[in-house]
């Protein structure tokens, strides 16, 4: 299984450069990102700082292909599904209120698969 | 802003515990979680040392971290106990094949044996054959049912006195939800029993030492242990009414994260009162499993795949019980309604 890697990319004056990490099961997987598992991106640069409620914005708007359903539910994701922000629980940074860094990482599990 | 850890106060924190809401580092969050295990272990004496134990194993998160954190505590505790892996190998292309690998690397990375039985060899039926027959629509029924027995044929097989499946926190929750909804009063009595005793010859005592385990702590448990572990559901459709009391769950959980423990609670809790009519355990006239009918579940599935009639074992058809075990053939009427398999 993967985890963060973190400085892998240069620091960018344009906007944030991101890694995503979605851990779901394969046929979710295939409908929300096309079976992609890693993103890198690069968010535009805004006068705030991006917080994650509008990078779940973005997220929904940018990369999830069909059902996205499966990955937002209102304006948080989807229960049943971790966020680890840099390899830790978003529930001890802050969860929607983060204010995102450059070179961040931010993995999202699905619990919601069999064990 | 990072948090401390609440326990030993020196390093970052990486999660919040769902149950006791304290914030942990890596190692005291690997520590809290192996002892609680270590705990329902020894409350509920689950094992006597010298047993030997199979460790059901399908590759999936529950039964790797499952068992990598048995096979830690027999050493860390000198439990004594002799453990292997049993799995089941349903005969589902593209799923169990792969999950299959997993399992034979988990072998190899905590040198446990392990043992594979397929419902083919026990059954003469992959669950791709059956799919075939009976369509995506109770396919589950029989993979459920034959998997039950599966792992009993498995234990019996190596001789082992007890097995150890990875039934999480949520799943118990979900199962006594699920008794609920559908008026199952006899699984809603023995569904948060944390283990079964022998209810029988050909059945082997089972136990859940995870069951006070909150998913959210055993995906990162395996997350940050790195285990090497299969997450992909099974090609054959969800369990659909399973799939709405998880989504349910989930979403009290997101308001409150007891509300797990605290059905788990309520069921332990909830007695039947006297005069409520229970099935009685018998025995089945043809292989000799519990069965309350005279013909156990699997009996009858395999019967009605074998003549063709799939609904044989799909709903109540306890009339027919007889007919089946004299052999006498079924009226045209009867044959008609277990043919049709509606898509």
């Amino acid at each position: 299984m993967h985890t963060c890697n973190l400085g892998k990319y240069q620091f960018s004056i344009f906007g944030y450069r991101l890694i995503f990490l979605f851990f779901f099961n394969s046929r979710a997987s295939e409908l929300l990102f096309d079976g992609v598992k890693e993103h890198q991106v690069t968010l535009p640069g805004q006068s705030d700082p991006w917080d994650m409620k509008q990078l779940l914005v973005w997220i929904q708007r940018n990369l999830l292909k069909e059902r996205p359903e499966l990955f937002v539910q209102g304006e948080s994701v989807r229960p049943g599904i971790l966020v680890l922000i840099n390899d830790a629980d978003w529930e001890l940074m802050g969860e929607l209120d983060y204010q995102l860094q450059d070179q961040d990482c931010i993995v999202f599990i699905s619990t919601l698969h069999g064990g | 802003m990072p948090v401390q850890c609440s326990s030993c106060r020196e390093k970052r924190a990486v999660l919040k515990r769902p149950k006791t809401g304290h914030s942990l580092c890596k190692e005291c969050f690997f520590w809290a979680f192996e002892e609680e295990v270590h705990q329902t272990i020894k409350a509920a004496e689950l094992f006597k040392p010298g047993e030997s134990v199979g460790i059901a194993a399908s590759g999936g998160k529950d039964s790797t971290v499952l068992a990598h954190v048995m096979k830690l505590l027999n050493e860390r505790y000198n439990y004594g106990l002799d453990l292997m892996l049993i799995s089941v190998d349903e005969g589902i292309t593209g799923y169990r094949d792969d999950s299959l690998e997993t399992v034979k690397r988990n072998q190899q990375q905590y040198e446990l044996p392990l043992k594979i039985v397929s419902y083919e060899e026990l059954y003469g039926w992959t669950m791709d054959a059956i799919v075939k027959q009976v369509g995506l629509k109770n396919n589950c029924t029989f993979c459920g049912v034959f998997r039950r027995q599966a792992l009993d044929r498995g234990a019996i097989m190596l001789k082992v006195d007890k097995i150890c499946t990875g039934h999480n926190a949520d799943d118990v929750a979900e199962t006594v939800l699920m008794n609920v909804l559908r008026g199952d009063i006899a699984r809603l009595r023995r569904c948060t029993a944390i283990s079964t005793t022998s209810e029988g010859d050909g059945v082997v005592p089972r136990c859940k030492p995870l069951k006070y385990a909150y998913e959210k702590e055993i995906v990162l448990y395996a997350y940050f242990k790195k285990l090497d572990y299969f997450s992909t559901e099974c090609i054959y459709s969800p369990n659909a009414y399973r799939g709405h009391a998880r989504t349910f769950l989930k979403d009290l959980e997101s308001i409150r994260s007891s509300s797990i423990i605290d059905i788990i609670h309520s069921g332990e809790n909830l007695s039947v009162r006297d005069g409520v009519k229970m099935p009685v355990q018998g025995t089945c006239s043809r292989c000799g499993y519990i069965s309350s009918q005279a013909l156990c579940k699997s009996c009858v599935l395999l019967e009605g795949l074998n003549r063709g009639l799939p609904k044989l074992g799909i709903g109540k058809h306890h009339r027919l019980h007889d007919k089946l075990l004299s052999q006498q053939p079924l009226t045209e009427k009867e044959e008609r309604k277990l043919k049709s398999v509606d898509f």
